[in-house]
């Protein structure tokens, strides 16, 4: 079978890009702690899920990745360095769009470009080139309110790599879509994140989209209201490619794999 | 690439869903309120021509645009003279109500140290507070316009702080990500997410204006509405009294038309939301 058992770590001799060591997370300073001791490793171009209930604190984890959050105990590294508390260093994207009403589109994914001190025109003339491989073409000048639902995520999309950094971090970015766009907007974030080299963490409590889109699973457990903190029950690594190469078919899904994978999860899950 | 986005775009039956949202029609929105008007203005003429109320207390409609037309020189140089004192109020109060809001913003004592106190300082009538100011300031321009100022100030303020207040945290915090700074986080997300709460308070302001000139000018003064209001009050010229409120009315909707416009000139997107 081509998926490893459970509470394998990763089997990849290359040294992470983003790395989080035994962190303790709190959301009141330490009184109540979230999230203990968990570690989770992501790899060049990689696209790594946290699946775990609602209320789980998949977003503190989120948050604590970006340095939006300090862990209370742990750190965070960007390629060995410590980014523990300090926000600018990975992209993140949420469920929400968050593009802003009062600017066009092209000014929208430029956002991080003048943020970073870049003027308007140049930061246009950057962004304007990829709007055509983000399937965005034509739609630089209107505004958000004129763009469908997944239009207006690839946009998100396409202003978390223009904020420049290898990894993403992605907060259910599909789950306000309907069902069909969802499917066909997450094989093509998954496509275009392997592209531009971009690695992701994603979060998510669909079980089917986690194994649809992960090259390794972190399965989360634990209900921090009811006092049991978070932690990592096991490790899921999908190995896609040599899954469909085995079964002859060019889609994971018909896969004895994927159905394995999906049940490991579910297991974890409880 | 073929993506279920412009299939999420259209239903079936769209268009009537469309039509039916839609409300009644420009012609209609227009037409119903003006033939009301008209049909209020034809009955007070008959109610005043058939003697049920005495002429010297109630003019008739024609009667008060007799004396608009006969005092229009004189109405118009003492319109210029409020219209001078509503903006220059105008404009400071904004501006005062402006720095208020982005203070409270940013800082949250000034915030719970001046909550309360904007709140106190709109249940002083301006009526109150008015002769005060002339005793203060005596009977030119500054008592006019420092009274407008504190009746124009508090709808921009309190717009604005809560517009500034009701600001997406996550998007707050997506911009923190990107490694902005609060005074990017301000000028990129929170003052483009408020513009709609500022002309709220903007168009109340604009009103405010004008009332606040001609109640400060009932007071003492020599020339405005308020002035050419007393005037012809205690020589119980009525048609005359009418013509006024009349043009106060008409300076007031204009100032709110000018805001409308302003609001649409500054706020393009909202056009395309709206279709």
């Amino acid at each position: 079978m081509a998926t490893d058992s459970l509470n394998n770590m990763p089997g990849n001799d290359v040294p992470p890009i983003l790395e989080a060591r035994h962190l303790t997370l709190s959301w009141d300073g330490g009184a109540h702690v979230v999230v203990r001791d968990i570690s989770l490793e992501v790899g060049e171009s990689e696209v790594v899920c946290l699946v775990g209930k609602s209320g789980c604190g998949k977003t503190t984890i989120l948050h604590a990745l970006s340095g939006l959050t300090a862990p209370i105990e742990g750190q965070v590294l960007l390629r060995g360095a410590d980014i523990s508390g300090r926000p600018g260093k990975v992209s993140y994207m949420l469920q929400k769009d968050l593009l802003i009403p009062s600017k066009r589109i092209i000014d929208n994914v430029c956002l991080p470009l003048v943020i970073k001190g870049a003027p308007r025109k140049d930061a246009r003339e950057i962004a304007a080139p990829l709007f055509e491989r983000f399937d965005l073409a034509g739609t630089e000048q209107k505004w958000p309110s004129q763009l469908s639902g997944g239009m207006r995520q690839r946009a998100a999309f396409l202003r978390t790599y223009l904020q420049g950094n290898e990894v993403a971090l992605l907060d259910e970015p599909f789950s306000a879509l309907d069902a069909i766009t969802r499917v066909d907007l997450r094989s093509w974030y998954c496509d275009m994140a392997r592209d531009l080299g971009l690695a992701s963490v994603v979060i998510t409590h669909d079980v089917d989209e986690a194994v649809s889109m992960a090259d390794r699973i972190y399965v989360l457990s634990g209900t921090p209201r009811a006092g049991v903190p978070t932690t990592v029950a096991g490790v899921v690594n999908v190995r896609r490619e040599q899954a469909m190469a085995q079964a002859g078919v060019d889609d994971f899904a018909l896969t004895p794999s994927y159905v394995a994978c999906k049940r490991q999860v579910l297991e974890l899950l409880g | 690439m073929a993506t279920a986005d412009d299939r999420s775009m259209h239903t079936p039956d769209g268009t009537s869903h469309a039509n039916a949202a839609a409300g009644p029609t420009r012609a209609r929105r227009i037409a119903v309120p003006a033939i009301t008007v008209a049909v209020l203005l034809v009955a007070w003429e008959i109610v005043v021509r058939a003697g049920m109320v005495p002429n010297f207390l109630l003019p008739s409609p024609t009667q008060v645009v007799a004396a608009l037309v006969g005092d229009s020189a004189l109405l118009a140089s003492h319109a210029g003279t409020t219209l001078v004192e509503s903006a220059l109020g105008l404009v400071i109060g904004v501006a005062v109500g402006f720095v208020a809001a982005v203070l409270m913003d940013r800082f949250e004592t000034i915030y719970l140290a001046l909550d309360p106190l904007i709140t106190i300082s709109q249940t002083i009538p301006t009526v109150a507070i008015a002769p005060l100011l002339v005793l203060w300031f005596g009977y030119g321009l500054a008592p006019k316009v420092i009274l407008i100022v504190l009746t124009t100030f508090f709808p921009v303020a309190v717009s604005l702080a809560s517009g500034f207040r009701s600001t997406d945290p996550d998007m707050i915090d997506l911009m923190r990500t990107m490694g902005a700074s609060d005074l990017q986080i301000f000028l990129q997300v929170k003052l483009p997410g408020s513009l709609e709460q500022f002309f709220s308070g903007l168009r109340i302001s604009a009103t405010y204006a004008i009332v606040g000139a001609v109640i400060s000018e009932w007071l003492g003064g020599f020339s405005g509405l308020g002035v050419y209001m007393t005037r012809v009050r205690k020589s119980f010229a009525y048609d005359r009294m009418f013509a006024v409120i009349i043009l106060i009315s008409v300076l007031s909707l204009a100032l709110m038309r000018l805001v409308d416009l302003l609001e649409r000139v500054s706020m393009p997107w909202k056009q395309e939301e709206g279709k």
